[in-house]
């Protein structure tokens, strides 16, 4: 009976954790750049190329960057959500345009003339806000992703919270769904904004 | 039966030959320019793991990010980093998670002396496992006791009567 009792329990254990680690996403990686301040960067802005934006600009103010392309399926999902966001909350969301024409992967790029890519790039994300609406205050484009790899982007969309003093306060991997914008994201924005 | 295995060790060999060749002709002429970097290169790349397909390594993985990464990392040996410089410029953006040896700290602590402590467990269950029956063998060899002896006696009698 008592050998019963522990392959009982050992099976029971190997559930539990099993239960727990596959419910876990894998994709979810803690950043190490929460805590840390915003990676500088100078990028051209989507609407005003000749002007350029960083983090710099932003000091003094809690906002949020959010990284998207147009080739990006989840962002298509995530966007009615940011859109929504836009129209109530009054925090400056800054988009973050990611590879917009390299990342596609349709585009030969060992053909394709720098100068070309950049009309490109400007035209397609131009193009798909206006198409889906454009929640964002302004929006950068990092041609190359150099930009994204200082911000330890590996899945588009990525959404970062950043307080007034430049820090990077939250990162959130994936879609923002009206849940986690409810229950994460809102109240960080409110304790910051104190 | 055997016609359909065949197929499919052909499919298999063609796609994983054809990566193969695809990852060698993208390297091949940097290799030729600088030998003793791109060594480097894939050494370093073989540490870091791609963040996209998740267990590969940068120097295995196709995806748009590993090649991206390898990029980065050519050029910061080209600017004579160190490796643990760039150890940590992948570090610092990506986490421990990017490192295929983690290293040995709180958080990683089951992880590192996970399989020591199971492999503790299983021989202590077994010392005990291998006592316990040494007892019971034991046991069994004891010489019997009077009222025992007694009962066995009587039994032997009873058929040896019958």
């Amino acid at each position: 009976m008592n050998r019963y009792f522990w392959i009982l329990g050992g099976f029971a254990a190997l559930v539990a954790l099993l239960a727990v680690g596959l419910g876990l996403n894998p994709r979810d990686v803690p950043s190490p750049l929460v805590g840390k301040p915003a990676p500088a960067f100078n990028l051209n802005v989507l609407a005003t190329p000749d002007k350029t934006l960083g983090p710099k600009d932003m000091q003094g103010k809690v906002w949020l960057l959010n990284v998207w392309a147009s080739w990006c399926v989840s962002c298509r999902a995530e966007h009615p959500v940011l859109v929504e966001f836009s129209k109530k909350v009054d925090v400056p969301l800054i988009g973050l345009n990611y590879k917009e024409v390299r990342g596609d992967g349709a585009f030969d790029m060992s053909k394709m003339p720098a100068d070309e890519e950049r009309k490109l790039a400007f035209q397609r994300a131009n193009k798909w806000l206006a198409d889906h609406g454009d929640p964002y205050k302004l929006t950068v484009m990092d041609l190359d992703g150099r930009v994204g790899i200082d911000y330890g982007v590996y899945g588009v969309p990525e959404t970062y919270v950043i307080d007034k003093s430049g820090v990077i306060r939250m990162k959130h991997t994936g879609p923002i769904t009206p849940e986690i914008l409810g229950k994460k994201i809102m109240p960080l924005l409110a304790e910051l904004n104190k | 039966m055997k016609r359909q295995f065949l197929i499919a060790l052909f499919v298999f060999g063609a796609f994983f030959g054809s990566t193969a060749a695809f990852a060698n002709a993208a390297t091949e002429a940097a290799t030729a320019a600088d030998p003793v970097a791109e060594k480097r290169l894939q050494k370093l790349s073989e540490e870091l793991r791609c963040l996209v397909c998740q267990n590969q390594t940068i120097a295995d993985s196709n995806a748009e990010l590993a090649q991206d990464l390898r990029r980065e990392v050519r050029g910061m040996i080209k600017d004579g980093k160190s490796d643990q410089e760039i150890v940590d410029f992948m570090v610092t953006r990506y986490g421990d998670f990017v490192l295929y040896r983690p290293p040995v700290k709180g958080i990683t602590l089951l992880l590192w002396g996970g399989p020591v402590a199971l492999m503790l467990f299983g021989l202590f269950a077994l010392r005990g496992y291998l006592r316990r029956r040494a007892s019971q063998i034991n046991a069994e060899d004891k010489p019997l006791t009077a009222a025992e002896a007694s009962r066995a006696d009587a039994l032997l009698k009873e058929i040896d009567q019958k």
